[in-house]
């Protein structure tokens, strides 16, 4: 299979295209061409490398987890790194890209939608080092939740807008920051955190993100000489996970699976398990799974973790579960809390809530294979900003014992 | 045909009103219709709530909400459009709506239905011309009209988008959501000029408008007004009212002389045939 390209409509396969209000199109489009000029500009790609080596800290280490390797007692767990770039997750790859792309637009204002403030912090830096003005939309539910990353983006000097309407979160963010760039779409850049979105958005973040797979592949290749068997990540909108595929689409020995959230259960509605539980549907601009009611209203999602309480996904994810390239399963809440529990215990690393479920799943995956087998989770956050939502899970966890 | 007939009659008022279907609630959504049928506005659009409505500003983001609390959705639109014609509504009917339930019905099940209940016409926000192209096939067979949007950022685009329009084009009078706005940007009657100039049918301008100042000022370049906010607000104001027995003329008495005031029922600016 090669690298989807989007068609001249934006859709990989019958998913994505650009369901926006009339007002965005001719933004879109300029987005496009600046973006399709910027990708063959070598100067602009030198400038982006630079700042992912010098500021951020890239390539990420590949990290043998032998003591989550003993324990799983099975295949041998590498870690990718990605919660060792500045700002602590894969989110700030995306933004050093897109704040180029704004810059060389010639845009001052961006935009921003947060969930767990993660994408509101790599872009709040961004902006900042760029000197530009940065808007951070985030759901009042989710501002309450990580309080700290609030301060750090007010910090960074950018300001944080509360979100009051629908479920109070990522979705209503979202849209939220969509309608602030309908009013103020002639200066604004606005900066997506996920492969989400209309056209181009979701292939743009893919390719800012793609650095992720392209490094795990080069330095897998150099320590074991060969290829994973399996590679794990997790999935809300999709970023790190389609981040990570992308280099090992073609290769077809590598399994690849995303982890979605199932939250409280798959059988109760309290899940953010899109592909898994969803249906074709419409959110963001992009044609893709939905949680949605029978009528075509979006049903709000529920997971312990603030980055994939998200009730659509990425339709690149959309067309690589239809296509049968990608596995994709869940994680309950309880799972990820586990999985967070282990990874400090016998690693010494403490992941995000999100990336948390990427382990629980790697781990049973490499239960069962052999020594000689190769599981690759990409760790895609660390998990400081959880910090309290964690203690609290773990707590209820044990009354529940 | 209604909508094309409703904007060649002298005898109209050149208003479009947006009410958000079920709120307060159905039977008060339905006298609603049958005020404005008797006011004789040149068409009614008809909104579906939806959870996500991203191109309305707060106050049908609000009505959005309640309508959807009152269990309204696609299906009960249909319903309540057909309870209008039978009630002797002879106003063209225009479905707003946004893609995603359009999506679930099925839209080419939906055209039928549509046509059978009595919807002149269809607006879908977030249903820009390039994704359109099928659905706007699937209502011209059911003599629907797939109404286009414009906006002042079309620029280039508004060629192709008005060019194989039926019905009207949705013209969005300045860049942001739906909602009151005190004033308008000089720039929008060159831009309705432009429309106006190469549509095949009347154009309408809506996003803002909120008086009979406005009305009058847009109808200088447009053929009709959408007045959308400020009518939800007025409903919004007088909820307990609308839904008392008792005190419900009253309300609708009200909400009549607000219609009358933003715009004669003998217009000035009869489109041309």
């Amino acid at each position: 299979m090669t690298v989807n390209t989007a068609d001249e409509l934006g859709r990989f396969g019958h998913f994505g295209g650009r369901f926006v209000p009339e007002t965005l199109m001719a933004a879109l489009t300029e987005l496009e061409e600046a973006y399709r000029e910027a990708l063959a500009d070598d100067l602009f790609q030198a400038q982006l490398r630079k700042l992912l080596q010098e500021y951020s800290g890239r390539p990420t280490p590949l990290t043998l987890a032998e003591g989550l390797t003993k324990e799983a007692g099975g295949a041998r767990i590498y870690l990718k790194r990605e919660d060792l770039n500045h700002t602590g997750a894969h989110k700030i790859n995306n933004t050093l890209g897109q704040g180029l792309l704004a810059k060389r637009m010639g845009k001052q204002k961006l935009i921003a939608e947060t969930g767990a403030g993660q994408h509101g912090v790599a872009s709040a830096t961004v902006a900042a080092l760029l000197g530009m003005e940065c808007k951070v939309f985030m759901g009042e539910e989710d501002v309450r939740r990580q309080k700290l990353n609030v301060f750090r983006m007010e910090l960074l000097g950018a300001e944080v807008i509360p979100v009051t309407s629908g479920s109070r979160t990522l979705k209503d963010a979202t849209n939220e920051a969509i309608r602030h760039w309908v009013s103020h779409v002639e200066d604004t850049f606005y900066l997506i955190g996920s492969v989400v979105g209309p056209h181009p958005y979701p292939e743009m973040v893919r390719n800012f993100q793609r650095v992720i797979g392209d490094e795990t592949r080069a330095q897998l290749l150099e320590k074991e000489g060969r290829l994973p068997d399996d590679v794990v990540a997790c999935v809300g909108g999709g970023s790190n996970a389609i981040g990570m595929f992308t280099a090992f689409l073609e290769d077809e020995s590598v399994r690849l699976h995303g982890v979605e959230a199932a939250g409280e259960g798959l059988e109760t509605r309290k899940h953010a398990a899109t592909l898994t539980k969803g249906s074709h549907g419409v959110i963001h601009g992009s044609l893709t799974y939905l949680l949605q009611d029978e009528f075509g209203q979006v049903t709000p999602a529920h997971s312990i973790s603030a980055g994939l309480d998200y009730p659509g996904v990425g339709p690149e994810h959309a067309h690589l579960k239809e296509r049968g390239r990608v596995r994709y399963t869940t994680a309950e809440d309880g799972e990820a809390l586990e999985a967070i529990r282990l990874l400090c215990r016998t690693e010494g690393i403490l992941p995000a809530l999100e990336s948390a479920h990427a382990v629980a799943e790697a781990v049973k995956i490499a239960g069962e294979k052999s020594h000689d087998d190769i599981v690759v989770i990409c760790l895609s956050g660390r998990g400081d900003k959880d910090v309290e939502s964690i203690r609290q899970g773990l707590e209820g966890m044990q009354d529940a014992d | 045909m209604r909508i094309k007939k409703a904007f060649q009659e002298e005898a109209r008022r050149r208003l479009i009103p947006f009410i958000t279907a079920g709120d307060p609630d159905f039977e008060t959504t339905l006298e609603l219709v049958g005020l404005l049928d008797e006011e004789r506005v040149t068409a009614i659009e008809l909104g579906v709530p939806y959870s996500d409505p991203l191109a309305d500003g707060p106050v049908i983001q609000a009505a959005s909400a309640r309508a959807l609390e009152q269990g309204m959705n696609l299906p009960r639109v249909l319903e309540l459009a057909e309870a209008a014609r039978n009630r002797g509504v002879t106003t063209p009917l225009v479905l707003f709506s946004y893609y995603n339930p359009i999506l679930r019905y099925g839209s080419e099940v939906l055209m039928t239905r549509a046509a059978q209940v009595g919807i002149d016409g269809m607006i879908i926000p977030d249903l820009p011309w390039e994704e359109g192209r099928e659905l706007s096939r699937q209502a011209a067979e059911q003599r629907v009209d797939l109404i286009p949007l414009v906006a002042p950022t079309s620029r280039e685009r508004i060629q192709r988008i008005v060019s194989d329009a039926k019905g009207f084009v949705y013209c969005v009078s300045s860049l942001g959501t739906t909602g009151v706005r005190s004033d308008f940007d000089q720039k929008v009657d060159a831009f309705l000029d432009t429309v106006r100039e190469a549509s095949p049918v009347p154009i309408a301008v809506g996003f803002g408008i909120s008086r009979r100042k406005h009305v009058d000022r847009f109808l200088e370049h447009a053929d009709a007004a959408v007045v959308g906010s400020a009518l939800i607000r007025m409903a919004e104001q007088r909820k307990d009212a609308l839904t008392d027995a008792d005190r419900r003329e009253d309300a609708l008495e009200e909400i009549r002389q607000f219609v009358r005031e933003l715009a004669d029922e003998r217009s000035v600016s009869v489109y041309r045939t």
